[in-house]
């Protein structure tokens, strides 16, 4: 089968939803919708025996194959892995959205629409090899989301949030391209797997690290990394199915992708472990430390995505490190991309269904604001069940699977200061730490979340709505997803056999050609020598007595100053940006055209001047002159004065009799130097333009008619006497650098024999090269044609007429 | 206060036929001697101009009934058509063609397609400077 195709269904499905939208009213469009990611699901399921063995299922189609650009479907664990979480995640957010929007009241064209969409976009990006396509399918993650978040377009918050998510997200997608395109250059192809395999030439080539650092700016900002994970709290503005499908299960992930699959390709590099698992650590304390300041569950749980992705991240990070220590060597590192896949599917499934609780309160009750709620154990006690289940997996407590991952998490990272290259085996112990402290406040913050809303007392008159429990079919989706996270807790090792391996031997193919060699087993115990259990415990004493106390330190967070916040430096970026581009744009936009000018005029002379130089073309030689004569040199003379009183006359008068004058001896040149036919038109057009120039003087206002001598400025003096001195020093040497021959004297041997005639200038204008001619006078009928537009056609003067007629 | 312009109408209709002379021969000497379409038009609308001059719009639209943009159209439309002429004898854009007569009262002599052009580009020059005066002129 061609997978490549399926890529496109959910695309064409939302084609077809607005017709379903208007023609079928009684039925919710949801659940035609639902249909696709169902049987998108069971399709790939159907290879899962396929990639267990190691195999994969490759199948493309020609887009633009002359600059060899197409859509390749390559499905290995990987993509498999993801394919599965989008189409599955994505069909319990279709049936979950069918209860939670409203059928009368929100536009779900819409909306469908813009969810099929974004999954069309996910499967892309997680199937392709090619890095265009992948590109391609990543920006269209950027703007489906965008839509998504948006979707309650009248809302201040929502347009504010999409916005934001745009362009941070946009910001990382173009910095990837860049990343692309290099490494597209450095190993002359655009496939993913060939690049892997000659990954080791390419960690040669000088821009290595640069592609490396733009690769992952892109999938930094994409998975909501520190400091790029300030959209996300904001992106909850969206509907909460939204919310639950995209920032918790998927689009978030496809950072995550991007780092696991280019690891092969750059996971020799120094720069590539530490930024991976650096970042990853720092935004999993920071997410699990400002969740605790958040009031709004979904605030809480978008700070909780943040850190969790942190966590992944940074153990990403870690398996890259299994690139140095080789296989033979027992070390931990190759668990750590198997902990990494592990746990994000555990976190799909636990904040998948954290966040439709979430939603379920909401809709319940009418706030999501945890101040107002408590006291809904017994008024809702399924939500409570499922939501229980889901928090203690996040804070990673027996028996849910948020339990195992977090055991291996705490192995990885207690062994990172053995790895003793890097500089690891110093900073490293600092690891271990942030880790152990970023696990103590996910468990306080998961406690936070559930407890906070489910216990204590009751507020009715706090809430907007009379709780009750939830309807069936909107419960159906979060128990699905919970009963996943138990299960995955007591059968491990066959999930890890299906899913995880094959994905991991994707992520390490330098460790294993098939993930059947992978030998690691999922245990739930340790033993109780193993120092994670001892940290676990120490994770939830620690958690637990700073739970008891929260309400004592909580308000610590009101005195972290206000101006110590990303969103404050973004909000600062986006301001500074505004008003600083407005500024600069005024201080050189003045409006004045004498400032245009001024401009204009620098630039040339600059610019010409400094290449003559540069190029050493200026030269002077006096060898071609020809002998000056009297009646030149008196021709001359008036020229000048006639154009210094232009300059310095009082009256306008006077320039304007002084220009004519100029023009005058202008002809008188032409006559001395042989042009009878320009002397005869110099003349007549200068009468004209004289003419014309006194007619426009005596139409002048006289309100403002003082006889001004022109002013003296000095820039304009500087830039006049610039372009002067550069028309002079070009035309200088053009003339002492005559490198070709003229034509003319082809012109006079033909003029009689080709031409018939006699006079070369006219032969020339309307014989040789008479097509100028031709446009010549198009201009001037165009001029001629113009100014009886301007006299005759004066449309706001008929406008004042008629609006004088109407009173 | 009505001034008498009689000299001045008097020596114009005299002198507005030697100008018009003048600007007729300078555009068919124009081809071996100075002149050409150019200056000839001009010369042209500078007898006319002596007219408006002498004269006022009015009369000057009685006595010479044209329609000067329509002018300019036709003038491009003879160098466009010169122009495009040469299509039709299968050789390039623009080429003109010449050839000798002996003509009666003048004698031997070149007729020659750029004599048309630069014909255009006379009726064009009339057109366009009559069309600026006239609307200039006009406008209050």
């Amino acid at each position: 089968m061609s997978f490549v195709y399926f890529i496109f269904i959910p695309m064409i499905a939302a084609l077809l939803i607005p017709f379903l939208y208007k023609k079928v009213c009684g039925i919710h469009t949801g659940w035609f919708v639902l249909v696709i990611p169902v049987v998108l699901f069971g399709l790939y399921t159907t290879l899962l025996s396929n990639v267990q063995h190691g195999e994969s299922v490759t199948s493309s189609f020609e887009w633009i194959p002359s600059l060899n650009i197409s859509f390749v479907s390559y499905i290995d664990g990987l993509s498999l892995l993801f394919s599965l979480l989008i189409t599955g995640i994505g069909a319990l957010v279709v049936l979950y959205s069918i209860y939670y929007l409203d059928k009368t009241r929100e536009q779900l064209h819409n909306f469908y629409v813009y969810l099929m969409l974004f999954m069309t976009a996910m499967l892309g990006v997680v199937q392709s090899d090619h890095l265009i396509s992948l590109y391609f399918f990543w920006e269209l993650t950027s703007i489906s989301s965008f839509l998504l978040i948006g979707y309650w377009y009248k809302r201040d918050r929502s347009r504010f949030g999409a916005l934001k998510s745009m362009m941070i997200t946009v910001f990382g997608g173009l910095m990837m391209l860049g990343g692309f395109v290099l490494l597209s250059i450095m190993g002359d192809t655009y496939s993913i797997r060939e690049l892997i395999a000659i990954a080791p030439e390419l960690a040669n080539h000088e821009w290595f690290v640069w592609s490396l650092i733009l690769v992952l700016l892109g999938a930094f900002t994409k998975s909501a990394q520190f400091p790029f994970y300030i959209w996300l709290p904001d992106a909850m503005e969206a509907p909460t199915p939204v919310s639950a499908y995209l920032h918790s299960a998927t689009m978030v992930k496809a950072g995550l992708y991007l780092v696991a699959r280019f690891t092969p390709i750059f996971a020799s590099s120094e720069w590539w472990i530490w930024l991976v698992t650096g970042i990853g650590l720092l935004t999993l304390f920071w997410g699990s430390f400002f969740a605790l300041k958040q009031t709004d569950l979904k605030g809480i749980l978008a700070f909780s995505t943040v850190s969790q992705l942190g966590l992944i991240m940074s153990l990403l990070g870690a398996g890259a490190i299994s690139f140095h220590t080789g296989i033979e060597d027992n070390s931990i590192f190759k668990y750590a991309a198997f902990a990494a896949i592990f746990h994000l599917v555990n976190h799909a499934t636990f904040k998948g269904c954290l966040f439709m609780i979430a939603g379920i309160i909401d809709h319940e009750t009418g706030t999501r604001d945890i101040r107002k709620l408590g006291g809904l154990m017994s008024i809702m006690p399924i939500t409570f069940t499922i939501a229980m289940i889901g928090s203690f997996s996040m804070a990673g407590l027996p028996p849910f699977n948020g339990f195992l991952s977090k055991e291996m998490f705490l192995t990885g990272m207690l062994s990172i200061p053995d790895f003793d290259f890097f500089a690891f085996d110093t900073w490293g112990i600092l690891f271990p730490i942030i880790a152990w402290i970023a696990s103590v406040f996910t468990f306080v913050y998961s406690f936070y979340f559930v407890f906070r809303t489910f216990t204590g007392t009751y507020k009715p008159d706090f809430l907007p709505k009379k709780a009750h429990e939830a309807p069936f079919g909107m419960l159906i989706s979060p128990a699905i997803l919970g009963l996943l996270v138990v299960a995955i807790f007591f059968i491990p090792n066959i999930i890890a056999d299906i899913l995880i391996k094959p994905a991991v031997a994707a992520i390490q193919p330098y460790l294993y050609s098939s993930p059947e060699e992978i030998d690691i087993h999922v245990s739930a115990w340790h033993g109780w020598a193993s120092p994670e259990l001892w940290m676990t415990i120490g994770i939830i004493v620690i958690g637990f007595l700073l739970y008891w106390t929260l309400s004592k330190w909580q308000p610590m967070f009101e005195k972290i100053p206000k101006w110590f916040s990303l969103n404050r430096i973004y909000d600062k970026l986006m301001d500074l940006s505004e008003t600083g581009t407005h500024r600069f744009s005024s201080l050189y936009m003045t409006g004045y055209m004498r400032s245009y000018l001024i401009y204009m005029f620098t630039a040339i002379v600059v610019l010409t001047i400094s290449t003559v130089f540069i190029k050493d073309a200026f030269d002077i030689s006096f060898a071609m002159l020809a002998p000056i004569h009297l009646y030149e040199l008196v021709i001359v003379l008036v020229l000048v004065a006639g154009t210094i009183t232009v300059l310095t006359a009082k009256s306008r008068l006077t320039s304007i009799i002084a220009l004519g004058s100029v023009g005058y001896s202008v002809a008188l040149f032409f006559v001395i130097f042989n042009a009878p036919d320009l002397a005869l038109t110099q003349l007549v057009i200068e009468t004209v333009s004289v003419a014309l120039f006194l007619l426009a003087f005596y139409h002048l206002p006289k309100l403002n008619r003082h006889e001004n001598r022109m002013k003296f400025r000095l820039g304009n003096a500087l830039v006049a006497f610039g372009v002067g001195a550069m028309v002079t020093i070009v035309a200088l040497s053009a003339h002492s650098n005559k490198l070709v021959r003229s034509i003319s004297s082809y012109y006079e041997d033909t003029v009689y024999s080709e031409a018939g005639g006699g006079n070369i200038v006219n032969v020339i204008l309307v014989d040789y090269r008479g097509f100028d001619t031709l446009f010549e006078i198009t201009v001037l009928a165009l001029a001629s044609l113009g100014i009886i537009g301007m006299i005759k056609l004066r449309l706001s003067k008929k406008k004042e007429v008629n609006r004088n007629e109407n009173k | 206060m009505k001034t008498n312009d009689v000299i001045l109408q008097t020596t114009t209709k005299v002198i507005f036929f030697i100008i018009i002379l003048f600007s007729i021969h300078i555009f068919f000497a124009g081809h071996y001697a100075p002149g050409g379409g150019f200056v000839g038009g001009l010369l042209t609308s500078s007898g006319i101009v002596l007219l408006l001059l002498a004269f006022d719009l009015k009369t000057v639209s009685t006595m010479l009934p044209i329609n000067y943009t329509v002018m300019v159209a036709i003038g491009l439309l003879i160098a466009l058509g010169t122009a495009a002429g040469s299509i039709f004898f299968n050789v390039p854009f623009f080429t003109h063609a010449f050839e000798y007569f002996t003509l009666p009262l003048l004698g031997k002599q070149s007729l020659h397609t750029a004599a048309l052009f630069d014909a255009g580009v006379y009726l064009v020059v009339v057109g366009v400077t009559m069309t600026i005066i006239q609307s200039i002129g006009e406008d209050e």
